[in-house]
């Protein structure tokens, strides 16, 4: 009885202000059904648990760093050698980064498919998926910053690609360069986005994330597609304990995922940056490994309108005039779930073929010789690749009577299973000059 | 609805509230164009603060840089400078061209492969050939180069310039005066 009314016992209050500042922030009663793991699988808890670790590990990294090229490879040397736990904290902040991507990636992948976007939650989607962006330009800026072979070069060519961004790619690159190559000027903005301006921008809008939940009231309520949508109002448990219980849970194996993978792998630290000298081969980091493969296909400026149309396209997802909204049912119905696994399939036969044919067998430009590479590089596969997008949607809509939301479902699933795979190809099946190799 | 309207005086209605409201409207544009040029101006302040230096005179000078007595360039022969990040290349005719050593897809550093006389990137397998042309894409433009005079039998290449170019041409290449 006590545990259920915690606001009422005022000595209890007293002693822990902590605990009161958490249930602040909750609302008092939470529907019994959102607290399935099924439902959440925890992911948005364990991206704040992560944020957390990253804040508390870069300030310390903060005291131990040197942001010159001089002594940036050095001062981690050091770090990691001469400072108690120096490498445990390194590990810890390279394993949370690396995971936040995962995780708020599937977090977001969660939402979609679990109907988190649909009103009133239209504008959170949006929020959200800044949060990812940022989440990755901080992932980026942080990559530059042990100045190693690995660092220096992953960064040249993630900034070598910004050139060829349509109308402003070079003078973007400028800026981010500080000069006209990588150098004391780079470092200095990438120190500054990284311990500054992002994870300033991930606090604020983290907070903004979540008051938007709370507005929303609560998370969506799971049912499955034959269930018709509950209009009497959902029973309610007590935030605490049964919330929070749960929530610290998933925080306390968080904590203990992260804490083990750091003592059993080491972050890693290759030969001091040298500018003279690109390791065979030069991968961008594994989450813009899908952009490098692409445009390994396309005309670079194209491989950027693709990129741009599907970040757009992801933004505008909630906003798309749908007839349902059946929120809590996953992929929509059984027909979503249905068109949904068969753009999967999709994806994962077409975008290897895809891969291997542009590798082996189809050289668009020999094909077409005296047209500009835009054309033969880039209007032509461009075309293929709305046609095949295009065509998926048809077939959606006639062959399996999707409505306009399985539809766009199935579409996303499609591009995003592509990506996923596109990443997998770069990461693992490039070896040396990039050629495709088989890893295992 | 009803009553509230009914509540109100007549005939106050007409003659109070359009000026009310227009004063009101015309402090709250002032504000508003106030503030915006107030952003407006940290917003500036901000760019120009973080607007990359321009490169000065004082580097272009220096930036020329003899690289060496031009016998000592054979014809037929590419040699790197790590430093500068060019290859001074001198083609079998004896035309001299200065290449940069950077990737004109992504930015990486190629090597000259003696053994296939190509220049050949690691990071994502485009080659050039001794003149800086493309031979094998992704790369798109050839190599850029950097202006290159000879002064008294010295070879002289002004790194602070670098020059963008779609192919190679025989123009790019400079010949020693001929005595």
């Amino acid at each position: 009885m006590r545990a259920m009314t915690p606001a009422t016992d005022p000595p209890q209050r007293r002693l822990n202000p902590l605990g009161t500042l958490v249930l602040h922030f909750r609302p008092r009663r939470v529907a019994e059904k959102t607290l399935r793991f099924t439902l959440t699988w925890g992911l948005g808890g364990m991206a704040a648990v992560l944020v957390t670790f990253q804040l508390f590990t870069g300030i310390l990294l903060k005291f131990a760093y040197g942001p010159v090229p001089t002594q940036a490879y050095d001062s981690l040397v050091r770090l990691q050698e001469g400072f108690l736990f120096g490498q445990l904290v390194r590990n810890i902040h390279f394993w949370s980064a690396n995971l936040l991507v995962v995780v708020v990636c599937l977090h977001g992948l969660r939402v979609f498919f679990s109907g988190g976007f649909h009103p009133p939650r239209r504008l959170n989607w949006v929020v959200g998926l800044s949060l990812f962006i940022l989440v990755l330009a901080s992932n980026l800026t942080g990559y530059l910053l042990p100045w190693d072979q690995l660092a220096y070069w992953a960064t040249t060519i993630c900034v070598g690609m910004l050139e060829y961004i349509p109308l402003i790619g070079s003078r973007l690159q400028r800026i981010v360069l500080g000069g006209p190559q990588i150098g004391p000027a780079t470092l200095r903005n990438f120190f500054a986005m990284h311990t500054a301006v992002f994870p300033a921008l991930i606090v604020m809008l983290m907070a903004f994330h979540f008051w938007r939940v709370r507005k929303a009231g609560g998370l969506v309520i799971p049912r499955s597609p034959a269930e018709e949508p509950d209009d009497k109002p959902p029973a309610l448990v007590p935030t605490h304990p049964d919330l929070l219980l749960r929530e610290a849970a998933v925080a306390l194996a968080t904590i203990a995922g992260v804490l083990l993978l750091s003592l059993l792998y080491d972050a890693p630290m290759g030969q001091p940056a040298n500018p003279g000298l690109s390791p065979n081969p030069t991968k961008a980091p594994w989450y813009f490994a899908g952009i490098q493969e692409l445009l390994m296909h396309f005309h670079p400026s194209f491989a950027w309108l693709i990129a741009a149309a599907l970040t757009f396209g992801t933004f505008y997802l909630p906003y798309l005039d749908y007839r349902e909204a059946p929120a809590g049912v996953w992929f929509a119905s059984t027909t979503g779930r249905r068109t949904a696994l068969v753009a999967a399939l999709a994806a994962a036969a077409v975008t290897p073929l895809a891969v291997v044919l542009d590798e082996y067998a189809v050289d668009f430009s020999a094909m077409m010789p005296g047209w500009p590479q835009a054309f033969s590089l880039g209007v032509v596969p461009m075309a293929l690749f709305i046609a095949v997008v295009v065509g998926l949607y048809i077939l959606m809509a006639r062959k399996f009577r999707a409505s306009r939301l399985e539809s766009v479902q199935a579409t996303f699933v499609f591009l995003a299973a592509g990506w996923v795979i596109l990443t997998i190809t770069c990461v693992l099946f490039r070896g040396q000059d990039m050629k495709l190799r088989w890893p295992f | 609805m009803e009553p509230s309207k009914t509540m109100k005086p007549k005939g106050k209605e007409p003659h109070q509230t359009p000026a009310q409201v227009s004063r009101r409207c015309f402090l709250n544009i002032l504000w508003t164009a106030l503030g915006l040029g107030a952003l407006a101006e940290f917003l500036w302040l901000a760019f120009s603060f973080l607007r990359p230096a321009e490169p000065g005179g004082e580097s272009q000078a220096n930036a020329i840089v003899p690289v060496g007595p031009l016998a000592s360039f054979e014809p037929g022969t590419v040699t790197a400078f790590q430093k500068g990040e060019f290859y001074l290349v001198r083609l079998d005719d004896g035309g001299l061209i200065a290449l940069s050593c950077r990737c004109t897809h992504l930015g990486c550093t190629v090597p000259w492969v003696e053994k296939e006389k190509k220049f050949l990137c690691p990071c994502h397998a485009s080659a050039f050939d001794i003149t800086g042309n493309v031979i094998n894409s992704p790369a798109a433009r050839a190599l850029d180069t950097f202006p290159l005079s000879i002064e008294n039998n010295i070879v002289k290449v002004d790194t602070g310039r670098r020059i963008k170019r779609s192919g190679f041409n025989p123009e790019q290449l400079v010949y020693p005066p001929k005595i």
